[in-house]
């Protein structure tokens, strides 16, 4: 029989309690190693689209906030363009990153993401989905991060037909995936246990 | 224009750790229950951000002195870790960034939740990044860190270990991994490589000692290569021509 050369992906771990010092050193001040810490900002001056700012927290299988875990964010601009060498479809705005990474606060729990708005972007069939947000989760306690998505409780039109969202069987859980409006942008709580619990991806 | 590369392999998700692993007690509470929801790739997945050399700093790859007060060094056995990036279709991975982050010498972070009686070092930030080459090829310099105990059970030691963050090409191949030094008794004793099923697998995150790129009189090498998720070849997706 042929082998197949296929290598195997190399397993994942813990990014552990203390993933600021290699990823954010400058949010637990470790200052003066990097000038910036990646991913803390993503929108540059005059940059199209809706500023909005993401927030949420993140709850454990006890009903507490997580206060040590980092959250990352790959959305496309307002045109529904990814600004990634991978986006076949045109030149995404390049005042616009696209990605963005901030640890939740270690007091609080909060993360909070200044942002746009994305336009929406086609499933592989040719549907349009619905604007999103993706967001990937590590922390200590998580052995291979956690892929969810955030949609908008302003979109119901484009929610209604997402061919994501659509594929949820248990329709009564897609709410864990739609942050509600409130002033100044959306609010998405995370539960990553319970009757609650956020959709998760396997991508 | 690039030409735009396929949907990823499927995660072999019984090759990395579960989600919930009670040895490792913090996995306990933080483990979603309920089943995965299979998506694969769209282009919110096959797409990702990119990092150029400009982002990075001239000593970021060098954590024995990018924290380092001018003329001294970070204390500890001086080695360089080195090794290829590769995608499970064994091609290389170019411009891959990987963020580094590490214990000092004596096993003590340098973060404001790390209370171990060990000391810091002045010179020693415990932080590096670095991208891979069109070959797929990274090295960074470091002290080996030490090992350490930790509150899981009763007298649990870490094995030294260097944390590892990389990006591939796509927000799909996003991937944070540990990596431990060949030889080192402690890793069999760890709760947290137990949450790996699978010998091979642990084998991948065990750097070797590699006498041939060690620099006499200077600092050990330690060659420790990656493998990101693979992706399919677009034909018969969505293009039939050029593909």
């Amino acid at each position: 029989m042929v082998k197949f050369e296929y290598l195997k992906e190399t397993p994942s771990q813990t990014a552990g309690p203390y993933l600021h010092i290699g990823c954010t050193p400058n949010f637990i001040g470790n200052d003066g190693i990097y000038a910036r810490d990646l991913g803390s900002s993503m929108v540059a001056e005059g940059a199209k689209g809706e500023r909005i700012v993401v927030s949420g927290r993140i709850f454990d299988g006890a009903g507490a906030t997580i206060k040590d875990a980092m959250v990352e964010i790959w959305q496309a601009d307002a045109d529904g363009l990814y600004n990634s060498p991978e986006e076949p479809r045109g030149d995404a705005d390049p005042r616009f990153t696209g990605w963005g990474r901030q640890p939740v606060d270690m007091e609080t729990g909060v993360f909070q993401f200044e942002t746009i708005k994305p336009g929406q972007v086609p499933f592989p069939d040719g549907r349009m989905q619905a604007p999103h947000i993706s967001l990937w989760i590590v922390a200590r306690g998580i052995n291979l991060g956690l892929n969810t998505r955030l949609y908008f409780a302003d979109e119901d039109e484009a929610n209604a037909v997402d061919p994501v969202l659509q594929r949820i069987e248990h329709k009564h859980r897609i709410q864990t995936l739609i942050a509600g409006k409130i002033d100044g942008g959306y609010a998405l709580d995370i539960y990553l246990q319970g009757d609650n619990e956020t959709v998760f991806f396997d991508i | 224009m690039t030409k735009a590369l396929g949907a990823f392999y499927p995660r072999d998700r019984s090759w990395h750790p579960k989600a919930y692993t009670p040895e490792y007690k913090t996995s306990v509470l933080r483990s979603p229950q309920k089943p995965l929801v299979s998506l694969g790739s769209t282009l919110s997945e096959t797409t990702g951000p990119v990092f150029g050399h400009s982002a990075l700093g001239e000593l970021d790859a060098d954590l024995i002195l990018n924290c380092a007060r001018p003329g001294e060094s970070a204390l500890g056995e001086r080695i360089i870790v080195h090794g290829r990036v590769l995608a499970e279709n064994a091609r290389p991975v170019p411009n891959v960034l990987i963020e580094v982050w590490q214990a000092n010498a004596g096993g003590r972070y340098r973060h404001k939740k790390d209370g171990y009686l060990a000391p810091l070092d002045p010179n020693f930030g415990g932080c590096g990044r670095v991208l891979t080459d069109e070959e797929g090829y990274y090295a960074f310099r470091t002290i080996k860190p030490g090992p350490y105990p930790w509150p899981n059970g009763v007298n649990d030691w870490r094995p030294a270990h260097i944390h590892f963050s990389l990006f591939g090409s796509g927000f799909a191949q996003r991937l944070i991994s540990q990596m431990y030094f060949e030889g080192d008794p402690h890793i069999a004793l760890c709760p947290i490589v137990n949450t790996i099923g699978d010998p091979d697998a642990i084998d991948m995150l065990t750097a070797k000692l590699d006498m041939n790129n060690t620099i006499p009189m200077n600092a050990r090498a330690y060659r420790f290569d990656v493998v990101l998720r693979g992706r399919r070849s677009t034909l018969f997706e969505n293009r039939m021509e050029g593909n």
